[in-house]
């Protein structure tokens, strides 16, 4: 099915929660809502479900009107970050009760539940109650029960935040061949960048009730729309810094200064706030046009295979990130480099005027 | 601040125990050093919280004794310890203002003012929380009112140690950077004795010097991100640590290295030996970020079909079949790769062998 918001708003009081959102979702899509705590995702999704009528603007469901229509005559499962079963059913009934509500018949409901239990992992576990289950496996037990009716339309609100970050990963792998397989539309719900890269297909960013970018996931990646985007989709958030453009040269800091890449060349002389992603400053050099950046290290943090350091140079803080592990002193004083193929350029308004040309190497997958 | 000690330290939540799947905790020896900062990182039910609650006091260990520099604490209260616990959500006075909720923990012992004032402006300096010391608590985001709660917990200056108990649960990915700089930075000035309970492995690495990894109620691995990214003690901490983690595929001993997925792997021949010697179940170890991917042999390389590459933004991740086993590979932004047949390289230096579990040194 496809899903369609026309200029949604939701107000509640006086305070405005969603502020006239038109989104398109493609039949059989995986779409991501990345945003902030608070950033009017849950409100969106409850309108999606027919859970809560939107203030103003219509919800289209293939086309029909179905803005007031509600959760019970409609088509849509949903999964929350809590891990919702019922505690006195087995894993076999909580995944089989929507079956029966639906008065499928008995055998067909024998199939599904088995068959969305094996394909969750938890097909050795359905006779036990949820209360023996750890976290995770009691969020299988609530997606498969949601997943079991083949509803058109799946919405999935945070589903992983209560768990471990080792099953999150593990999740997160198993999501999108557990979407691939099916037809349903999809909308998932995250804070988290690294999930919406995961999961691919599209991304919708939302910020303070407002949809502010709508692409497919990479896109929106390599090029945010905004800065705010670049804050929201990025972890660590990409580094900022305020710049001029003057003599064909790029100046930032108090006096940093670097010939203009070939994709900047076209901006106009006046000022840019540039953005850097950590991943592209560098320990050592890349090539001839390297910016160098003096400072000193805050902290140096480890995280697994990586390193973080973050580094203050004139008044800015930049954030390094490095493969490997390496060790740092605070207050230690080092250089790093900035390929300036690498730089993104805003304008002072904060909207995206120049990206890097994602390097595309010939034959890459 | 304080060192801290578990001697012989068990504990079981059951009155009638028969042996070791009974106790959540199984005989801890362990020295925390004071000034240090150290992270429990391990899955849910590994015994992390229950290490916490012998710590602070919450809980009597059912065996064993816990002693603050050198003092035996073991059948003390939590509130005879002077210690001090942030909790996973904020604990603030919503009334107060942020001023009276950081000079509370003070206050309620007497601290003289002067003092008071004097580490609650240097604590809300270090928070950045100085611009909103005069405003109701009530009125801030979730993250301000958590660098509130971590004030709280930091303000004392007699504490013997500060316990977090996963203190950055509720903040938004894009704060938690911040606040994990200011609690590593507040570490450094002040030297706390400061653990941290975690399950998320990159908090964990981010913020301790020590790591202590736990698992169904014991410490796997005690050692700093370093040692547990490039040698992990065993093949668990291999896999917990790191994301995707340590790739582990079993395999057998044969000739000077070891056979996988009917493929001969030469390795150091001594090496081999050793893990031959064990006489374990092995496994071998390598880490995607050492894997590399090769569009044609190369002495040493195995056969694999690629399966997937997946962009994850500024990396990539392949997944490949050796056999019928799933290893994967970390590439780079401009690496190149294909689906279809390939070879992968393991360095020697980078791949290790488990025998039941436990590295073969």
């Amino acid at each position: 099915m496809s899903l369609t918001l026309e200029n949604v708003s939701k107000r509640v009081g006086g305070e405005t929660h969603i502020d006239g959102i038109s989104l398109d979702c493609a039949p059989g899509s995986f779409n991501v809502l990345l945003g902030v705590t608070l950033a009017g995702k849950t409100t969106l999704m409850r309108i999606m479900a027919g859970l809560d009528r939107p203030s103003e603007g219509r919800v289209l469901v293939n086309g029909r009107d179905v803005t007031g229509v509600s959760v019970q005559k409609r088509d849509v499962a949903m999964v929350y970050q809590q891990f919702i079963n019922y505690p006195s059913m087995s894993v076999y009934d909580n995944i089989a009760s929507p079956l029966k509500m639906a008065r499928f018949a008995k055998s067909e409901i024998d199939r599904r539940v088995r068959a969305e239990a094996e394909r969750m992992h938890i097909d050795h576990l359905l006779d036990r109650l949820p209360d023996e289950l750890s976290g995770g496996q009691q969020q299988r037990v609530a997606m498969a029960r949601a997943l079991a009716r083949e509803a058109e339309l799946v919405l999935l609100d945070e589903p992983l935040v209560n768990l471990d970050y080792k099953l999150r990963e593990e999740f997160r792998a198993e999501m999108t061949e557990i979407f691939a397989e099916r037809d349903s539309t999809v909308v998932y719900a995250t804070t988290e960048p690294v999930e919406a890269l995961t999961l691919g297909g599209h991304t919708a960013v939302l910020h303070e009730g407002r949809l502010i970018q709508h692409g497919s996931t990479a896109e929106v990646y390599h090029r945010p729309a905004s800065v705010v985007i670049s804050q929201v989709f990025g972890d660590p958030p990409m580094n900022l810094a305020e710049a001029q453009i003057e003599g064909g040269r790029l100046h930032f800091g108090r006096q940093t200064s670097v010939a203009l890449p070939e994709h900047l060349a076209h901006l106009a002389a006046g000022s840019y706030r540039i953005g850097v992603r950590p991943v592209h400053v560098f320990l050592d050099r890349q090539s001839g046009d390297d910016v160098e950046l003096d400072g000193e290290v805050e902290v140096g943090e480890v995280s697994g295979s990586e390193t973080y350091i973050h580094l203050r140079h004139d008044d800015l803080m930049w954030v390094v990130q490095e493969e490997g592990v390496h060790r740092f002193d605070v207050e230690q004083h080092i250089r790093v480099y900035v390929d300036p193929r690498f730089i993104f350029a805003f304008d002072m308004d904060g909207g995206l005027v120049a990206a890097p040309s994602r390097v595309r190497v010939p034959g890459a997958a | 601040m304080a060192r801290i000690e578990y001697k012989g330290v068990a504990h079981s939540y059951l009155s009638d125990r028969h042996g070791a799947q009974d106790y959540a905790l199984e005989h801890i020896d362990l020295t925390l050093e004071d000034g240090g900062a150290y992270a429990l990182l391990g899955p849910s039910g590994s015994g992390k919280t229950t290490l916490l609650n012998i710590t602070s006091g919450l809980l009597t260990p059912t065996q064993g004794q816990v002693l603050l520099d050198g003092r035996d604490v073991t059948g003390l209260p939590a509130t005879e310890r002077n210690i001090a616990q942030v909790f996973q959500f904020p604990v603030v006075y919503d009334t107060m203002t942020v001023y009276d909720n950081l000079a509370f923990p003070l206050r309620n012992r007497g601290v003289a003012k002067s003092e008071v004032h004097e580490r609650v402006t240097e604590v809300a300096d270090m928070l950045e929380l100085t611009d909103v010391l005069k405003q109701r608590a009530s009125g801030l985001a979730a993250d301000a009112k958590q660098k509130i709660s971590l004030g709280r917990g930091l303000v004392r200056s007699d504490v013997a140690a500060i316990l977090l108990d996963e203190p950055l649960t509720v903040i938004d990915p894009h704060l938690k950077w911040m606040l994990r700089r200011k609690l590593k930075q507040t570490h450094q000035r002040f030297r706390l004795t400061l653990i941290y309970v975690t399950h998320d492995q990159s908090e964990a690495l981010t913020f301790a010097d020590e790591v202590l990894v736990m698992r169904d109620g014991g410490i796997l691995q005690v050692g700093s991100p370093r040692e547990l990214f490039e040698h992990p003690a065993h093949a668990f901490v291999g896999h917990f640590i790191g994301s995707p983690g340590m790739n582990l595929l079993p395999c057998e001993s044969s000739g000077d290295g070891v056979r996988l997925a009917g493929q001969d792997l030469p390795l150091d021949p001594a090496y081999a030996e050793r893990a031959r010697g064990t006489g374990g179940r092995l496994e071998l170890g390598i880490r995607p970020e050492f894997v590399r991917y090769r569009r044609s042999a190369e002495p040493g390389c195995v056969p694999a079909d690629i399966t997937t590459v997946e962009d994850l933004g500024n990396y990539r991740i392949l997944s490949a079949r050796v056999g019928d086993q799933v290893v994967k590979a970390k590439l780079g932004e401009e690496e190149q790769a294909e689906t279809g047949p390939g070879w992968l390289l393991f360095p020697r230096e980078w791949t290790r062998l488990y025998a039941d579990g436990r590295v073969v040194d």
